[in-house]
C-alpha cells in the first residue's frame, strides 16, 4: 500500500455498506435487463445495447462519443444539427445517419471513425462555422464550449467560406435576465425545444427561417420564464448567456463544487462556480431522481442575494435602539444572559427556538440538541405556520419524485407548484406529457398546473376536506368532475407497476390564507385512498431536513416523537430531555405575546414578514423580552433583535440538505464564509457552552459521525461518498431502506461548463466510521437494533443498548376533523410567488425588479357589483387589517374567492390572515371607502 | 392593429374544427387574416395564437418562413416578378428592370401612392409563359415590358377588378365542407370593388354555382386560364359539386 496521507491520517475504517452497490462511476445503472437487447458493432466492438435505444445512446454507455449539438438526452432528438452522422453499414451498403435519430438494430454495424463518417464530420463543422462570427476571445463560452472544443476534435481546420457573414445586432436582450447574440447561434434548437418541450414556454421560436433563421421572441413579448436560464445552460455555443454572469470570468478560472440548490426543498443538484473567491455562478447538473440538469431561474441567480450589501456579517449587539457592531465573544455573552435569566423565571418553557429551514442538516441537528439540552426547552419549530404539522409530514407514507412520476395518478392538494418548487412543476409536466399520468387538483384556485390537468376541483377556502372526502367516499355524487376524478381513481389502481404506489399525493398549504386544520383533514381523507403515498410540497428551503433533524415540537432527530425517542436520546446524549411536549410557532408566538415566552431564538426567520398573521408576529415578537436572531441579512425580524448573530450562508460551509423526499445530499463549500460570520452548527454549540453544555462539536465531522451514529433515520449516513461525485443523487431516509448505486456519468455537451475536475477533498473518512458500527441491512425496515453507538453510552459501561426508536408513523387521525367555516362572502387566497418581497429575491439586483405589481384577482362578476373599474385601486379589509391594491378582474377565479399574491412589496396578505380562522374573510370597498363587497357587512 | 373580426375569427374556428390538431390551422389561419388586413399584424397573430393556444412566438416563427405573408403594409396590388430560371431565360430581369422603372419602386418597395408593391419572386409554377407575374396571386403571363404596362394601366383603371381580387385574398372557392353548420355550398368572394380590406361584417357571400370564380371578362394579357393558386383553405369546385 501507498504511505499514508499526512492530512488524512490513518486509512478509513469504512463498515460495510451493502446497500450501496458500489460499480464504478462513469458507468450507467445497469441497464434493464436483457429483454430486448440487441448487438451492434460500434467502431469494431460488440455492445449489448436495448431494442429502440438511440445508437448515440447506446454509444454512450459503452463509452464511445458522438460528437453532437441538437442532441440533449432531456429532450427528444431531432436529428437537426447533423453532427452526429456515423456510418451504418446495412443490407443496402453503408450510409451516413445521425446517430441522435436512428435507433440500434440488431447487427447493425457503426463506424464513427470511418472515413466517410469524418467526412461528415469536417462537412458539418465547415458547414456550420460558416456563418459563426469566431469571436470566442470575447465570448462567454470562449473556453466551455462545445462548438470550440468539437470543432477542434473533429473539424477540417479550414474553411472554403469566403463570402460575408451573417450581420445581426449583437447581443440583444430577449428577458431581463438573457441575451442572445444571433450571429453565434447554430440553429441546433435545444433553446426553443427547451421552451416548448420542458418547460411549456414556448416564447422564443425559430423566425426568418431558410437564410437567415434567427431565435426570436415575439415583440413586446420577452422570454420572461421561470425557466429562462436553463437555456443559457444548454446552449452549446456563445449564442445565449445570462446578464447575472456576462463578462464575470473565463471558464478556466473558475473553481467548482458541487452541491445542492437551497432556494426551495426540491434540492437540485448544481454546481457552484467561483472566481477569485467570488461565488459568480450556478449551473445545473444532471441528477436523475430529481432535476435531470434543470433549475428554476431563483435557484440559479439567487445567489446574488448571498453576496448582496444585505449580508449581516459582524455580531450585532442591541444599545437602546441601536445595533452595534461587536465581538462573537461578547456577543454571545449577552445572548447567553439574555436566555439564562429567561430560563430562570420560567424555566425551558420560557424559551423558544423558531426557524431551521436555512439551516443544513447538521445545523438543524446541533440547533435541535442545544434547544432540549442547553435551553432546556421544546418549543422549537422550523416551521413558520405555512406548513404542516411535523406527524403529518413525516408520518404518512412517503413517495419520491420519480414515484411521483410515474404514478397512473397525481393529486395535488397543496401550493402552486410552478411558484413553490418549479422544477417538481418541470417534473410534473413531463410526467403528463412524456408518460399520461394523470392529475386531479384540489385547489381553491387555478395554478400553473391547472392547464395540465385533467381535473381541477375548486373548493371554497377552508372546505378542503368536504372535496377530498367526496372524492374518497365509494358510489357517485359530488358533481361530474368529482365523478371523473373518482373513475381515475379507480383506473389508477388497475395501472400501478407492483411495489409502486398508485396515486401520489402532492401535500402543502394551498393558501396561506387558510388554516392548516382543513387541508391536515383533507389529507386523512386522502390516506385512505388505495396504494397512496405522499409527496411534500413544502417550498421552505431545507424544512425537511430541519424537521428530520429534530426542529420541531415533540419531534426528535431521526424521524422520532420525543416519547419514543426519549430513552435512546437520554442515553446518547447523557442527559435528560424536556418533560413536556413544546408548542409549535403559532403556539410560541402566542405565548410570547401573554408574555410567556421571555426569549425568542429566531434561526433564520422573519415571522415579521412571513407568518401567516402579521399581527400575531408582531405581538409575539414584541412580547418575548428578548430576542436572539441568527441570520445572514437584516430582515423585519431580525433588526428587531438584542442579539444578532451573523451565520455562514449557503455555499459557505460544507454539510448535507434534505428534500421533499427526504433524500439527503451534499452541500458543498465554495466560497469563505461572509465577513465574521460562522456556521449555525457552530453557533449552537459555541452558545450551548456559554450556558454550560457541551454539545460535543468542535468540528462539522464530529457532528457527521454523531448524525450517522445516533439519528435513527441517518445511521450509516455515508458521508464520505455523498461528498463526492459518484453519489450525487444523494441517499433517500432511512439510509438502507433502498440499495444506493452511483450516479450516470455527466455529458459534458449537454451542460457545458461543468468542469469535470475533481471535486474538492472534503471530508476525512476517518472520523466517520468506526470499524465496530456496522450498517443496517437493507430490508426496507427502521434500522434493527444491531448497532451499538460507536463510542458506547455516554459515560456508561457497554451495557445492552436499548433499541433505536420506532419513526414516527401515520398520526393518529381521531380529533382530526375539519374545523367548521361560517364565513360569509368573499374568502381569500394567498399563495406565494416565485418573483417576491423575500429577502432573497429583493437582495438579489438582478431578480429584485421581476417581482410583479400586487393585484387582487376576483371574478369580473365582483368588480361589477362593487361599481370598480378593472385595474382600480380598492381596499381589502379584514377582521385583522386592511390594505389597498389594485382589483382585477379574472374569469378564471372563482366567486366568491379572491386571489392576492402573498408577499409583494405593498401588499402584505400576511396583514389580512389569523392564524387561528380556518379561512380569512375579506370585503372589497373602493379605495374612497364606499360601496363594501362580499363582506359580511358589505354589500 | 386590428385583430380578428369577428366573422372573420368564426372562419378561424371553423378551420379550427377541421383539423385534429388546432394547431395544423395555422396556416390557414394566417391567410384569414392576412385577407383581412393585407398583413400580418402583431396583434392580429396575437390573436391567432389565443385561438390555437400558441404563443404568438411560435405564429410569428411559422409565418416569417413564408414569403407569401407580409409584415408591413403592402399596396393595393401585389406584383411579384418570377425571376426564376425559366422565366430568367425568357427575359425576367428585363421585366424587372422595367417593372421597376415603370413603377418607380425597387423589390420590396411600394409605391407613394400606396397602389403597388413590387416583389421579385422565385418560381411561380408558370414556367411555361414566362416571364410572368402575379397581381395578388392571380397569374399574368407571356409579359413584355408593354404587356406589363398595360397591366398596370388596367389595374389602375380597375378594368380587372374582377379577375384581381383584394390582396391577401387566397381562394375564390372558400371550403366549406366540414365546417361546422354548413353543408357542402360554395361561396365565392362576392366583392367586385377590389380594394379595401373587407369591412368587419362582411361574410362569405350567398352560395353561388360551383365555378363562379371562372366567370368574369378576360383581360387582354392574361393566360386562357385563371388557375387560383390552391390554397388550404379552399377545396376543388368540382370536388365540390361532386359532392352536391
Ligand atoms: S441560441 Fe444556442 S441553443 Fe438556441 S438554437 Fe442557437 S445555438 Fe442552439
Ligand atoms: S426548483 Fe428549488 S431547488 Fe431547484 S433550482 Fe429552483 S429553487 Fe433551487
Ligand atoms: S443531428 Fe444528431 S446531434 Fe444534432
Ligand atoms: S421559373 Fe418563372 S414561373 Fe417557374
Amino acid at each position: 500500500m501507498s504511505e499514508q496521507s499526512p492530512t488524512t491520517g490513518a486509512e478509513p475504517r469504512l463498515a460495510p455498506r451493502p446497500y450501496l452497490t458500489e460499480s464504478a462511476v462513469g458507468t450507467a445503472p445497469p441497464a434493464a435487463q436483457a429483454d430486448g437487447a440487441v448487438t451492434v458493432t460500434i467502431d469494431g466492438r460488440q455492445i449489448q445495447a436495448k431494442a429502440g435505444q438511440l445508437i448515440i445512446e447506446a454509444a454512450d454507455e459503452a463509452g464511445i462519443y458522438i460528437p453532437r449539438f441538437c442532441y440533449h438526452r432531456r429532450m427528444k432528438p431531432v436529428g437537426m444539427c447533423r453532427m452526429c452522422l456515423v456510418e451504418v453499414s446495412g443490407p443496402r451498403g453503408a450510409t451516413l445517419m445521425p446517430a441522435c435519430y436512428n435507433p440500434v438494430a440488431e447487427g447493425m454495424e457503426i463506424r464513427t471513425d470511418s472515413p466517410m463518417a469524418k467526412k461528415a464530420q469536417e462537412g458539418v463543422l465547415e458547414f456550420l462555422l460558416v456563418n459563426h462570427p469566431l469571436d470566442c476571445p470575447v465570448c462567454d463560452k470562449g473556453g466551455e464550449c462545445p462548438l470550440q472544443d468539437q470543432t477542434l476534435a473533429y473539424g477540417p481546420g479550414e474553411s472554403r467560406f469566403v463570402e460575408e457573414k451573417r450581420h445581426w445586432d449583437k447581443p440583444i436582450a430577449i428577458s431581463p435576465l438573457v441575451y442572445l447574440d444571433r450571429e453565434r447561434c447554430i440553429q441546433c434548437g435545444r433553446c426553443v425545444r427547451f421552451a416548448a418541450e420542458v418547460a411549456g414556454d414556448p416564447l422564443i421560436d425559430f423566425a426568418e427561417r431558410g437564410d437567415m433563421t434567427e431565435v426570436a421572441t415575439f415583440p413586446e413579448e420577452p422570454y420572461s420564464s421561470y425557466f429562462s436560464g436553463n437555456v443559457v445552460q444548454i446552449c452549446p455555443v456563445g449564442a445565449l448567456t445570462a446578464k447575472p454572469y456576462r463578462f464575470k470570468a473565463r471558464p478556466w478560472d473558475l473553481e467548482q463544487v458541487e452541491s445542492t440548490c437551497t432556494t426551495c426543498a426540491v434540492g437540485c443538484r448544481v454546481a457552484l462556480q467561483s472566481s477569485q473567491g467570488e461565488l459568480i455562478r450556478m449551473i445545473g447538473v444532471d441528477s436523475d431522481p430529481v432535476n435531470w440538469g434543470w433549475l428554476c431561474d431563483k435557484g440559479r441567480w439567487g445567489y446574488e442575494g448571498w453576496k448582496g450589501a444585505g449580508r449581516v456579517t459582524v455580531p450585532l449587539v442591541r444599545e437602546g435602539d441601536q445595533l452595534v457592531e461587536s465581538s462573537w465573544g461578547e456577543a454571545l455573552a449577552a445572548a447567553a444572559n439574555g436566555l439564562r435569566s429567561a430560563m430562570e423565571k420560567r424555566g425551558g418553557a420560557g424559551v423558544a427556538v423558531v426557524g431551521g429551514a436555512r439551516l443544513a442538516n447538521e445545523d438543524a441537528y446541533a440547533w435541535a440538541k442545544a434547544a432540549r439540552l442547553a435551553l432546556g426547552t421544546d418549543n422549537v419549530d422550523a416551521q413558520l405556520g405555512d406548513g404542516l404539522p411535523a406527524e403529518v409530514l413525516l408520518g404518512l407514507p412517503r413517495a419520491t419524485i420519480d414515484q411521483a412520476a410515474a404514478a397512473p395518478l397525481v393529486i395535488t392538494l397543496g401550493p402552486d407548484i410552478k411558484d413553490e418548487l418549479p422544477v417538481l412543476y418541470l417534473r410534473l409536466r413531463g410526467a403528463v406529457h412524456e408518460q399520461g399520468t394523470q392529475l386531479v387538483e384540489i385547489t381553491p384556485a387555478p395554478t400553473g398546473l391547472t392547464r395540465y390537468a385533467s381535473e381541477t376541483l375548486l373548493y371554497r377556502p377552508g372546505e378542503a376536506a368536504s372535496v377530498a372526502r367526496a372524492l374518497v367516499a365509494a358510489g357517485s355524487g359530488g358533481g361530474d368532475g368529482i365523478d371523473r376524478a373518482r373513475a381515475h381513481i379507480a383506473r389508477a389502481g388497475q395501472k400501478a407497476a407492483p411495489g409502486a404506489p398508485s396515486i401520489v399525493v402532492i401535500l402543502g398549504r394551498p393558501s396561506l390564507a387558510e388554516g392548516e386544520g382543513g387541508v391536515v383533514a383533507a389529507a386523512r381523507e386522502l390516506a385512505g385512498l388505495p396504494g397512496v403515498a405522499f409527496l411534500s410540497a413544502l417550498r421552505r428551503g431545507n424544512v425537511h431536513g430541519a424537521l428530520d433533524l429534530g426542529l420541531a415540537p415533540g419531534v426528535l432527530p431521526g424521524r422520532v416523537s420525543l416519547e419514543e425517542g426519549r430513552a435512546w436520546f437520554e442515553r446518547h446524549w447523557g442527559a435528560g430531555l424536556p418533560a413536556e411536549r413544546g408548542l409549535t410557532t403559532a403556539g410560541i408566538l402566542e405565548a410570547a405575546s401573554r408574555g410567556d415566552i421571555g426569549a425568542l431564538v429566531l434561526l433564520g426567520a422573519d415571522p415579521l414578514a412571513d407568518f401567516p398573521d402579521a399581527d400575531l408576529a408582531l405581538r409575539g415578537v414584541l412580547g418575548a423580552g428578548f430576542v436572539v436572531a441568527v441570520d445572514t441579512h437584516l430582515t423585519e425580524s431580525s433588526r428587531r433583535a438584542d442579539v444578532l448573530l451573523p451565520a455562514a450562508a449557503w455555499s459557505e460551509r460544507r454539510g448535507t440538505f434534505t428534500n421533499i423526499e427526504g433524500r439527503v445530499t451534499w452541500l458543498g463549500q465554495m466560497v469563505t464564509a461572509a465577513g465574521m460570520s460562522w456556521p449555525d452548527w457552530m453557533i449552537a454549540s459555541e452558545l450551548s457552552a456559554r450556558l454550560g453544555v457541551d454539545l460535543g462539536f468542535a468540528r462539522i465531522e464530529e457532528v457527521w459521525e454523531e448524525i450517522a451514529r445516533v439519528s435513527p433515520l441517518h445511521r450509516g449516513l455515508p458521508y464520505d461518498l455523498l461528498a463526492g461525485v459518484s453519489h450525487r443523487d444523494g441517499i433517500v431516509a432511512p439510509v438502507g431502506a433502498e440499495p444506493v448505486r452511483p450516479a450516470r456519468a455527466l455529458d459534458p455537451m449537454a451542460d457545458p461548463g461543468i468542469q469535470s475536475a475533481e471535486l474538492h477533498k472534503v471530508v476525512s473518512t476517518s472520523l466517520l466510521f468506526s470499524a465496530t458500527s456496522t450498517v443496517p441491512e437493507p430490508d426496507g425496515q427502521a434500522p434493527g437494533n444491531a448497532l451499538a453507538p460507536a463510542g458506547g453510552p455516554p459515560g456508561g459501561e457497554q451495557e445492552e443498548a436499548p433499541a433505536p426508536p420506532a419513526f414516527l408513523r401515520v398520526p393518529a387521525w381521531d380529533g382530526v376533523v375539519a374545523p367548521p367555516v361560517d364565513t360569509p362572502g368573499l374568502r381569500l387566497v394567498s399563495r406565494r410567488t416565485l418573483w417576491d418581497g423575500g429577502t432573497l429575491v429583493q437582495n438579489s439586483p438582478s431578480l429584485a425588479g421581476l417581482a410583479p405589481e400586487p393585484a387582487l384577482r376576483v371574478h369580473p362578476s365582483a368588480l361589477a357589483a362593487l361599481g370598480a373599474a378593472d385595474g382600480e385601486a380598492v381596499r381589502v379589509v379584514s377582521e385583522r387589517g386592511s390594505l389597498s391594491v389594485a382589483a382585477v378582474g379574472d374569469p378564471e377565479i372563482p366567486r366568491g374567492t379572491a386571489v392576492l399574491a402573498w408577499n409583494l412589496a405593498g401588499a402584505r396578505a400576511a396583514g389580512l390572515v389569523d392564524a387561528a380562522a380556518a379561512a380569512t374573510a375579506v370585503r372589497v370597498e373602493l379605495a374612497d371607502g364606499s360601496g363594501g363587497q362580499g363582506g359580511g357587512d358589505g354589500g | 392593429m386590428p385583430r380578428l373580426s369577428p366573422p372573420f375569427e368564426q372562419r378561424a374556428r371553423d378551420l379550427i374544427g377541421l383539423y385534429p390538431h388546432p394547431r395544423s390551422a395555422l396556416v390557414p389561419i394566417l391567410h384569414l387574416l392576412q385577407e383581412q388586413d393585407g398583413y400580418l399584424t402583431e396583434d392580429g397573430m396575437a390573436h391567432v395564437a389565443e385561438l390555437l393556444d400558441l404563443a404568438p412566438a411560435e405564429v410569428r416563427g411559422t409565418a416569417t418562413f413564408y414569403d407569401m405573408f407580409h409584415f408591413e403594409p403592402v399596396g393595393k396590388y401585389l406584383v411579384a416578378v418570377c425571376t426564376n430560371i425559366a422565366c430568367m431565360l425568357q427575359g425576367a430581369y428585363r421585366l424587372l428592370d422595367h417593372a421597376e422603372e415603370r413603377l418607380g419602386i425597387a423589390p420590396g418597395g411600394t409605391t407613394e401612392d400606396g397602389m403597388f408593391t413590387l416583389e421579385d419572386a422565385e418560381c411561380l409554377a408558370l414556367c411555361g409563359n414566362g416571364p410572368c407575374v402575379t397581381v395578388n396571386w392571380r397569374y399574368f403571363g407571356d409579359l413584355d415590358p408593354d404587356g406589363f404596362d398595360a397591366l398596370i394601366d388596367d389595374l389602375r383603371a380597375g378594368r380587372l377588378d374582377d379577375e384581381v381580387p383584394p390582396h391577401g385574398t387566397l381562394g375564390r372557392v372558400r371550403r366549406s365542407v366540414g365546417t361546422p353548420g354548413t353543408e357542402a355550398r360554395v361561396a365565392t368572394e362576392a366583392r367586385t370593388d377590389g380594394h379595401s380590406p373587407a369591412p368587419a361584417g362582411a361574410e362569405p357571400a350567398a352560395a353561388a354555382p360551383a365555378g363562379a370564380g371562372q366567370q368574369g371578362a378576360r383581360p387582354p394579357v392574361t393566360l386562357d386560364t385563371h388557375r387560383s393558386t390552391a390554397a388550404v383553405s379552399s377545396v376543388d369546385a368540382a370536388h365540390l359539386e361532386g359532392l352536391q
